[in-house]
């Protein structure tokens, strides 16, 4: 009884972790066949095999075929303008949301709530019709400026963690003569620094991987496309070159992943904060 | 009796501390103001107006009563296309997600070793940005010469067309969407380990199986998570967009034919809601037509917000959980 008990645990034991391994396998494999196919010769690209015989280097080709490092430096500009707009102009909106006691505080917190819960497609008819009276449609300007003015999702997060905070700190700070502006910028953003730099890397994601919006802004004028939209239309102008398209692809997605090795802290911090975000 | 009590004097620095609270406030939250009012209820209101019109950016709007709303209930043949397709993303992609990100938490659960690696390996796919993903399927699915048609015909399986098929279209964008769970599964993973212990012991005790643990241990414990993920999943499909958008475009790469037509290719099968309303509006310029349809978008929008807002105290209240 007792040995056949011990047989089965190991064989659950090896069990679990056999759908493991078969899961991360699945996991694995498109990054493995992207890169795979990234490193093929066009001719081999065209053909069913799965790995790259002879090796071909298609990199230096994407610089060649699209105008890489203009896109590179429009996703950039839009994600690190957009980084730093949310977070001077979300800070303090959190803070009064969670630290200043007022009347309408609650409301105010709801309807950032709703800005965040409904679809952006519900005001883009009019903010684009908004953007083209100002002559910006065709510019990175419209992705970029409303950033400066509060980010609903970095201003419940950031009012979520400023929350925690214990009031002694901000009162010892009063105590010695400091104002609100003062205690917020030296006690409870210093002791909030992990959620603030989620809010930033959150902030930096959302914008380099974001589509809608560039699409929307930027389409008819190819000098400001990000990286998103000058990938989308990579296939269509280098039609079947799986090649390159996938060497393309991946030099968009290294500079996330390495970002996630480099900040894992903070995302870790992030998710386990906010729950999810894309 | 202490209102009595307040000298004039007193009265004064009341009310000057209660005008700088008032001032601080205006200050902090000026930022917000400012992009609510112009970002948001602005348009809010000018797309209503908007939808009662005929508005094609170039001239001004022009006023046509409730033409909009006749075409859009009673003579556009696109929209039960899109309203259907963006149904099914709510009845079976949703579901299919929360169940695979629960599944794959419970194995991540039970490790004993290499957890930091196998969750890293579930959480990287979450980080490819949307576009790469799409293109990185539209590849691996492609009929002729994609790694996975190539596997599954070594195994004798004839495989489907995926993208370039109006069946297969959207049960490849569930994969894609299955392969970028990991958020969802972190938040599982966090509420599986928060699952007392002892409950799974005095359950096996009373000599409850694998499944009656499950039923009546685990399921209990992270239901709020399942309903948080699923309302998520419903607003996320409610604004899906750029994947069905590439995928489309993608997918139809060279073929001939002029652009207009290439969204919800093939077939009308990927042309979900916010697709149509993006092709009314900036393909094809009937942007008092898109008003009205964002306006359908935002009443729908709004009871799946009400339903949450409505349960709002405990979601803010229940730190860790909310996005």
């Amino acid at each position: 009884m007792e040995a056949a008990l011990r047989r089965r645990r190991l064989l659950v034991f090896v069990a679990e972790h056999a759908v493991l391994i078969a899961l991360a396998i699945a996991f694995i494999a498109p990054f493995l066949f992207i890169v795979a196919t990234s490193l093929m010769s066009t001719q081999q690209a065209l053909s069913p095999d799965l790995w790259p015989n002879p090796l071909t280097w298609n990199f230096n080709d994407v610089f060649e075929r699209a105008p890489l490092l203009r896109y590179a430096g429009n996703t950039f500009l839009y994600a690190g303008l957009s980084t730093v707009g949310v977070v001077l102009s979300s800070v303090p909106v959190a803070y009064a949301l969670a630290r200043v006691r007022w009347r309408g505080r609650n409301a105010a917190l709801l309807l950032v709530l709703a800005m965040m819960m409904l679809p952006p497609q519900v005001t883009v008819v009019p903010l684009y019709s908004f953007w083209s009276d100002l002559n910006l449609t065709g510019t990175l300007w419209p992705l970029i400026l409303p950033n400066f003015f509060g980010d609903a999702f970095s201003i419940f997060l950031l009012r979520q963690f400023f929350m925690t905070i214990p009031e002694e700190y901000a009162d010892a700070a009063r105590v010695d003569g400091a104002g609100e502006l003062r205690v917020m910028i030296s006690v409870v953003s210093r002791l909030a620094r992990p959620a603030i730099a989620a809010v930033a890397l959150f902030a930096f994601l959302f914008a380099w991987n974001d589509f809608f919006l560039p699409l929307l802004y930027t389409s008819d004028n190819p000098d400001n496309w990000p990286l998103s939209v000058g990938l989308s239309h990579f296939r269509t102008t280098h039609q079947v070159q799986w090649n390159v398209t996938m060497a393309a692809t991946l030099l968009f997605m290294a500079p996330v992943i390495a970002l996630f090795f480099c900040a894992q802290r903070a995302f870790v911090e992030g998710v386990t904060l906010t729950g999810v975000k894309g | 009796m202490t209102a009595v009590a307040l000298t004039e004097e007193r009265r004064r620095a009341r009310r000057r501390a209660a005008w700088r609270r008032r001032r601080l406030v205006l200050l902090l939250m000026s930022p917000w103001i400012v992009g609510f009012s112009v970002f948001f209820a602005y348009p809010l209101v000018s797309n209503a107006y908007l939808s009662f019109t005929h508005y094609d950016l170039l001239s001004h709007p022009r006023w046509i009563g409730t033409s909009n709303y006749e075409f859009l209930f009673e003579k556009d043949p696109s929209i039960w296309p899109a309203v259907k397709n963006t149904l099914w993303l709510v009845a079976i992609m949703v579901p299919l997600q929360v169940v695979f990100a629960i599944g794959v938490a419970m194995a991540l659960q039970r490790a004993r070793r290499g957890v930091g690696f196998f969750r890293t390996v579930f959480y990287l796919p979450t980080l490819a940005p949307p576009v790469a993903a799409t293109l990185g399927f539209v590849f691996l699915l492609n009929p002729a010469t994609g790694p996975v048609n190539t596997l599954l015909g070594k195994v004798g399986i004839d495989g489907p067309l995926w993208f370039n098929s109006p069946d297969w279209s959207k049960p490849a964008l569930v994969l894609l969407a299955l392969w970028g769970i990991g958020n969802t599964m972190i938040i599982f993973l966090a509420s599986l380990l928060d699952v007392p212990k002892h409950l799974y012991e005095s359950a096996e005790l009373d000599g409850a199986g694998a499944i009656n643990r499950f039923r009546w241990v685990t399921l209990p414990s992270i239901t709020p998570v399942i309903l948080f993920s699923v309302v998520i999943g419903v607003i996320e499909a409610l604004q899906y967009f750029t994947q069905a958008y590439v995928a489309a475009t993608i997918a139809r790469g060279g073929q001939a034919g002029d652009s207009l037509s290439d969204l919800g290719y093939p077939e009308q099968s990927t042309l979900f809601f916010p697709v149509l309303l993006y092709q009314q509006g900036f393909r094809f310029f009937n942007m008092g037509y898109a008003a009205a349809l964002a306006v359908l978008l935002l009443i729908v929008s709004l009871a799946v917000t009400f339903i949450i807002l409505r349960r709002a105290e405990r979601l803010i209240h229940y730190q860790g959980l909310v996005r």
